[in-house]
């Protein structure tokens, strides 16, 4: 298994040729002969290789002479971090050639090749590790290297990364558990779909139960947190090797994969058998479905078809239908209409967010849309994005809203649509995030003007509801 | 001793390793620390890389530059039981393995994308860098031929990586769980016989 020719001696070697790859490489590039002789001095000396790196990229301007810079305040943090990590990534494309040469040199013996190749990896290791520290604190904000380095201010997230750069005991820090578990649980996005599936609930035409209100809300909430928990035990390698993804508990070793799995397992059995019993069976059935559909469709999906997205529609489409049927207990119309506009939704939003992650995912072997298809990709966005009108219009025909709504909606659905169709016509990073960010208040937004243009219960007793206030009030059994 | 040099030649020159023999100096290099980190478990030296063996928890490292993934460090338990030290060589072999996997991904993915700009770029007549001395990136939509391109021809390689790594995981994660359950029925045993013979006498 490890069966290596594992010389003891190979450190001894490895310096002794490193001395000599310094006298006998002159075609050293400027780059591999800096990282060489101060991989010779200790680690803290490596804060001036960052900043002679940044200067050598002309990358900081004014900030290097004043002692006192700080990070610059991100206002638009994704357009930042994408920005240089890509500027990085070629970065560490460069120095991973420029060390080229030097392998070259040394594989041409090759008697002594296993030897001699590690002083490449023993150069080639710090420099590719300086680009995943420079990468980790230019994603940052940019506090430490962007200093001379004898001034040592470090922010908060500096150190954080500098920590997260450690040995650490794989130990369960009782302290760090609910933090931990938000993440696992993926706790906003969880949050976003208990929304969609009040969202649901509130739309139902039944009288307002609030406790019914609040048991299916948590069985939802805590279905959610298992699938989202059994995603991220299943992508663990994929997960440590996109930026976006790689600060997640179990690529960070925080807890043991057992432990994940039993916090999916306690939170799945309690929120599915909660959906069944104390809801209803349909819910139940629709909440196992929705986890099963997320866990062992959508995620292997993902690096196989680019139908996984289509299927995470679905998934996404589900909490609403789950939140009417546990207010009506039957899958009515509304329940189908309301999943349908989760369902046209997620198109613009995820091939918006996936445009600019393409590097990543072709990386990482994320078969997207964007990827494979790209126009495809733009095209559906624009479809679904227009469907919303359409779907919008259909609400007062299935006596889900009043007429109201399809014109008060227009505004936002007519917003969303021409930033689909610039996304179409232009296809770059801009007009995608554009679409992406307006996706995100724009869900949130006809969910709302749904619920305040509801159809009123065709009840003698009840006055037609108007408003969120009045309508709990008077859906209250008297 | 003739076995390791072997199988270490073998690897060395075999058609992949040629290509890279970056990643495999790498792998040769953690799987020599590793081992030396086993064997050093009498000695709790500590290397400036690798911590030195515990018995009760294990080590995470930074994540390896090569391949993104975080270095494990496994405990070795005192009275190791056979099924312990089967879930340490298994989740030991796939780290390697992952590992492997991820290096030559990585490599492979920016040397393809580093020679696929530099030969659009001389299709276009442009050099790799433009009169102020920075390098010229293509594209977006440029570049997502790449992407797709190196989708595709690695389409099957990814998914046989896949099912491959979907069945260790689940392995691991079922020894973990029948070692836990041990250890726990190990200590509920271990109380019972403590408590009879403490009532005993």
């Amino acid at each position: 298994m490890y069966k290596t020719p594992c010389c003891r001696l190979s450190g001894l070697v490895g310096l002794s040729v490193k001395q000599k790859l310094v006298l006998n490489v002159p075609q050293c590039n400027q780059s591999a002969r800096n990282l060489i002789q101060l991989h010779r001095r200790d680690p803290s000396n490596w804060l001036t290789y960052q900043h002679l790196i940044f200067l050598k990229r002309q990358y900081v301007t004014k900030n290097n002479n004043e002692l006192h810079q700080r990070a610059i305040p991100k206002q638009a943090p994704a357009l930042t971090i994408v920005n240089e990590r890509e500027d990085t990534i070629e970065r560490q494309v460069q120095r991973i050639l420029t060390i080229d040469p030097v392998d070259r040199h040394t594989v041409s013996q090759p008697e002594d090749v296993n030897s001699e190749a590690q002083p490449g990896i023993s150069t080639l290791k710090p420099v590719t590790e300086d680009a995943a520290e420079q990468r980790d604190s230019v994603s940052g904000t940019v506090g430490t290297s962007h200093e001379t380095p004898h001034v040592h201010v470090e922010t908060d997230k500096a150190k954080e990364e500098r920590l997260d750069r450690q040995w650490k005991q794989v130990k369960v820090n009782v302290a760090d558990l609910p933090d931990v578990y938000a993440k696992l649980a993926k706790i906003k996005l969880t949050a976003l779909v208990v929304t969609s599936a009040v969202a649901g609930f509130a739309m139902a035409p039944v009288p307002f139960d609030p406790l019914l209100f609040f048991v299916s809300s948590l069985g939802i909430g805590l279905a959610s947190c298992t699938a989202n928990t059994i995603n991220q035990y299943f992508e663990v390698p994929f997960d440590s090797n996109m930026n976006r993804t790689k600060n997640r508990p179990l690529v960070r070793g925080q807890i043991s994969p057992l432990h994940a799995v039993s916090f999916a397992l306690g939170c799945g059995i309690p929120g599915v058998a909660l959906l069944t019993l104390a809801v209803n069976p349909l819910t139940g059935f629709l909440g196992a479905l929705n986890i099963f559909l997320y866990t062992c469709c959508y995620t292997p999906l993902k690096r196989l078809s680019i139908t996984n997205t289509w299927v995470g529609a679905v998934v996404g489409a589900l909490p609403p239908v789950m939140g009417w049927t546990a207010a009506t207990g039957c899958l009515g119309q509304g329940a189908l209409l309301m999943g349908g506009f989760l369902y046209c939704w997620q198109f613009p939003h995820f091939n918006a967010l996936s445009w600019n992650l393409r590097e990543d995912y072709s990386r990482g072997g994320y078969r997207m849309m964007s990827v494979t298809h790209p126009s495809m990709c733009k095209r559906v966005a624009l479809r679904h994005s227009l469907g919303l009108i359409g779907l919008s219009t259909l609400a007062p025909v299935l006596d889900v809203t009043t007429w109201t709504f399809p014109i008060i909606s227009l505004p936002i659905n007519l917003y969303i649509s021409y930033l689909a169709f610039r996304f179409y016509r232009e296809g770059d990073r801009g007009s995608a995030r554009k679409l992406f960010f307006c996706s995100l208040w724009h869900l949130p937004m006809l969910l709302l003007l749904a619920f305040t243009c509801k159809k009123p219960r065709r009840d003698p007793e009840e006055p037609p509801a108007a408003s969120l206030a009045l309508a709990l009030q008077s859906s209250l059994p008297s | 001793m003739a076995s390791k040099t072997t199988a270490a030649a073998w690897r060395i020159f075999s058609p992949f390793t040629l290509h890279s023999p970056c990643s495999i100096s790498a792998l040769n290099i953690r799987q020599c620390s590793s081992k030396l980190a086993t064997k050093q478990d009498k000695t709790p030296k500590r290397s400036p890389f690798r911590p030195a063996v515990s018995s009760t928890h294990d080590w995470i490292g930074p994540p390896n530059p090569l391949s993104n993934l975080r270095p494990i460090v496994y405990h070795i338990p005192e009275n190791e039981s056979d099924l312990q030290k089967r879930l340490r060589h298994l989740r030991q072999e796939t780290e390697n393995w992952n590992h492997d996997f991820w290096t030559k991904q990585n490599f492979s993915f920016t040397k393809e994308k580093e020679e696929f700009i530099i030969s659009q770029l001389k299709a276009n007549g442009l050099t790799p860098r433009d009169e102020e001395g920075r390098r010229r990136s293509l594209d977006s939509e440029v570049m997502a031929v790449f992407y797709k391109g190196f989708l595709d021809t690695n389409r099957v390689r990814h998914s046989s990586y896949n099912n491959e790594w979907y069945r260790r995981n689940f392995t691991i994660t079922m020894l973990m769980a029948r070692v836990a359950l041990r250890n726990i029925w190990r200590t509920v045993a271990k109380r019972k016989d403590k408590n009879n013979s403490t009532s005993t006498t």
